[in-house]
């Protein structure tokens, strides 16, 4: 497990140890699948991340809408996939539904990152609670992106400073009583890491400033998310059904 | 059924159709209306109508008649009539519009009128004893069919005059009076056919025609509401869909142009983009679904974190990511907070801008709002200013303290200089 590299979703040219470049140990590789009905961002995401010799990403397969997803994915069972949040069909949510057997495989897992343009927090929180493992904005540059996508392979979570801003919010003290003690609420430790994420602190320099490991920060952003996925707190019911007119 | 010949009139006039007067009227508008439309004195229509009424119930018939087959209108009366009545102009769409009315006497000489009359007519009427029993449940049945049908035109005027809308419970109550009226003269017949104890099965009976009727009207009746729900449905989001487009016309079509015209300048096509990329963020995710204006003044941290931001941005060129948790309004400490916090902004985009987006983040945590700027430049060292300097001194540090709050400058491990600025809100008043 080479020493990952710090980026995560902040927005921002390429920073320090770019994984770009193979590494002592040669970067294993990725496959991956595109989910994204803008022919145009696709195309771009393809030329900043598909050069497979350089980027160890190999794009498997490309989908503009849910049911031409599911589709792909199954046939093409890559080990990450690039979701866009808002696609004809259902959105990013019911690709996520429906490839859930495949998210399950023991084997050989499929996983999720998120990738939006949205502001909306029901969207970011809905895909998370999907099953998605992170979320991205699609500001994000091309280096950060595959680091995000060998984080994700590696089964982490990445957290862009948004989505923490969002968890915060979420689970952020409220007079109603936690139903899951374990659940609803985040540690002291959680609550620091997210706020450095939020700050625009890579998991580097989260692991520098609060004196613990990357390792743990990892696990800390990885307890957060599954506390996301399963606790039946009210802002998150709330945001993962709302629907919006728009 | 509106066969009324138009009567010739002086001067040359647009024909015009016949209406039932909305305005004014006593029962359904037709003597108005008619009245209107033949140019003649409403009085005297009503006249006519309850001198055919006489000839044995003909008129009410008649006036039943027009009622159910002329749509209603407004105005109706001629503006060449006596003025005790209506007084109208015309509108831009053609039609007349009442502009003032005074009690129109021509109203209650006709209620008089018809009393009188249906006394005479009730007292006339050859009819066997076994038939005159009937009369009076007719007559109920009679008012409370025009009850309900003088609802139904009021709601129907509602829909397009603003004017005389009455409160809902005087609506249902109207209707709920025209249908007792009419349930009481129905069951008065029946009972007077059979006899008081055949009451029960009567009830019964009259149950099961109106389930029949409901069976077979009702879904009719509910296809009629379904299509009326959905086309107001579609109007709404054809005018949703209006408003997207006039805003994508307006600013997003303009930006794309300047854009195409600066393409060499690469700093201002930036600026461009990312100010329409603001603009239409806070215009799709604002809770009203549509951004205040920018003149607006903040009145929330969050939206004067975000102004600032979004100020500085503009000036320098530097984007600005801010993600904010929790909100609070504005009060005097966090107000000079947000002066500190942007001038450590446009401290971070022209000096630290270099090394990419500058992160702010802006919580709220109980009574403490924290603020954090962040740049990945080349660091700073505050003691390596010259004491004459007063940028970050004076409008950062300084502020801060002056108003209560702290301020720390830090260099980053890694690169990259953070302020941090924390205080106290004002005990809240409410």
């Amino acid at each position: 497990m080479s020493e990952p590299t710090e980026a995560n979703g902040t927005t921002g040219p390429a920073r320090g140890a770019a994984s770009a470049e193979p590494d002592g140990e040669g970067r294993r590789r990725v496959r991956v699948v595109l989910v994204d009905d803008h022919r145009m961002f696709r195309t771009g995401v393809q030329a900043e991340i598909g050069q497979t010799e350089q980027t160890g990403v190999e794009v498997v397969g490309e989908a503009a809408d849910v049911d031409q997803a599911v589709t792909v994915i199954t046939a093409t069972r890559p080990e990450v996939v690039l979701l866009d949040v808002h696609l004809p069909g259902g959105g990013g949510v019911e690709v996520l539904r429906r490839c859930a057997p495949l998210m399950g495989d023991a084997e050989r897992p499929v996983r999720f990152l998120a990738l939006s343009v949205s502001d909306a927090a029901e969207d970011v929180i809905g895909v998370i609670r999907g099953g998605a493992r992170g979320y991205v904005t699609k500001t994000i540059t091309g280096t950060d992106l595959v680091d995000s996508i060998f984080r994700v392979q590696e089964g982490d979570a990445v957290f862009s400073p948004r989505l923490a801003g969002f968890v915060l919010d979420a689970f952020a003290s409220t007079d109603a009583p936690p139903v899951d003690e374990d659940m609803d609420r985040l540690t002291q430790r959680e609550r620091e890491v997210l706020r450095l994420i939020a700050r625009g602190y890579a998991y580097k320099e989260i692991a520098k400033q609060l004196f613990i490991s990357v390792k743990t920060v990892e696990s800390h952003v990885s307890a957060v998310l599954r506390k996301l996925q399963l606790s039946n707190r009210h802002e998150l019911t709330r945001w993962a059904t709302a629907r919006r007119l728009v | 059924m509106s066969e009324a010949a138009a009567a010739p009139v002086a001067g040359p006039r647009p024909p015009r159709k016949l209406y039932r007067s909305s305005d004014g009227r006593w029962l359904g508008g037709v003597a108005r209306g008619l009245a209107g439309h033949l140019g003649l004195p409403v009085i005297w229509v009503r006249l006519v109508f309850v001198g055919l009424f006489m000839a044995d119930g003909l008129g009410a018939l008649l006036y039943a008649a027009f009622w159910f087959f002329v749509p209603l209108g407004v105005g109706g009366v001629d503006a060449q009539k006596p003025p005790s009545l209506v007084t109208t102009e015309s509108s831009p769409d053609g039609r007349r519009r009442l502009v003032t009315r005074r009690p129109d006497k021509g109203q209650i000489v006709a209620l008089l009128l018809m009393v009188v009359v249906a006394m005479i007519f009730v007292g006339n009427v050859n009819l066997s004893n076994g038939a005159r029993a009937y009369l009076w449940p007719t007559v109920l049945v009679g008012a409370g069919v025009a009850l309900v049908w003088r609802q139904a035109d009021n709601a129907r005027r509602a829909r397009w005059m603003e004017v005389g809308r009455r409160r809902r419970t005087v609506t249902l109550l109207r209707a709920v009076a025209g249908v007792l009226l009419v349930t009481a003269g129905a069951s008065g017949i029946f009972v007077l056919r059979g006899s008081g104890s055949h009451l029960g099965s009567v009830l019964q009976a009259a149950l099961a025609v109106l389930v029949g009727i409901t069976l077979l009207a009702g879904p009719y009746l509910v296809r009629m509401t379904q299509d009326l729900s959905e086309e107001r449905l579609m109007r709404i989001r054809a005018q949703e869909r209006a408003e997207v487009a006039a805003h994508v016309h307006d600013s997003v079509l303009h930006t794309l142009t300047l854009i195409q015209r600066n393409a060499d300048n690469a700093g201002e096509v930036r600026r461009l983009a990312r100010a329409q990329e603001r603009d239409l963020r806070a215009w799709l995710y604002k809770p009203e679904g549509n951004g205040k204006d920018e003149d607006d003044e903040p009145t929330t941290l969050a939206e004067a974190v975000k102004r600032n931001a979004a100020e500085v941005e503009d000036k320098h060129g530097v984007p600005i990511e801010v993600v904010v948790v929790g909100d609070c309004p504005l009060d005097e400490g966090i107000g000079a907070q947000m002066q500190a916090a942007r001038e450590a902004m446009v401290n971070a985009a022209k000096y630290g801008g270099e090394g990419g987006a500058v992160q702010v983040y802006a919580e709220v945590e109980g009574r403490t709002v924290f603020v954090s700027v962040r740049d990945r430049g080349p660091g700073f060292d505050l003691d390596a200013i010259p004491a004459d300097r007063m940028g970050v001194r004076e409008s950062i540090i300084g502020r801060m303290e002056r108003n209560g709050g702290t301020a720390r400058l830090r260099a980053v491990p890694d690169g990259g200089t953070e302020v941090e600025l924390e205080m106290e809100r004002a005990e809240k008043t409410s």
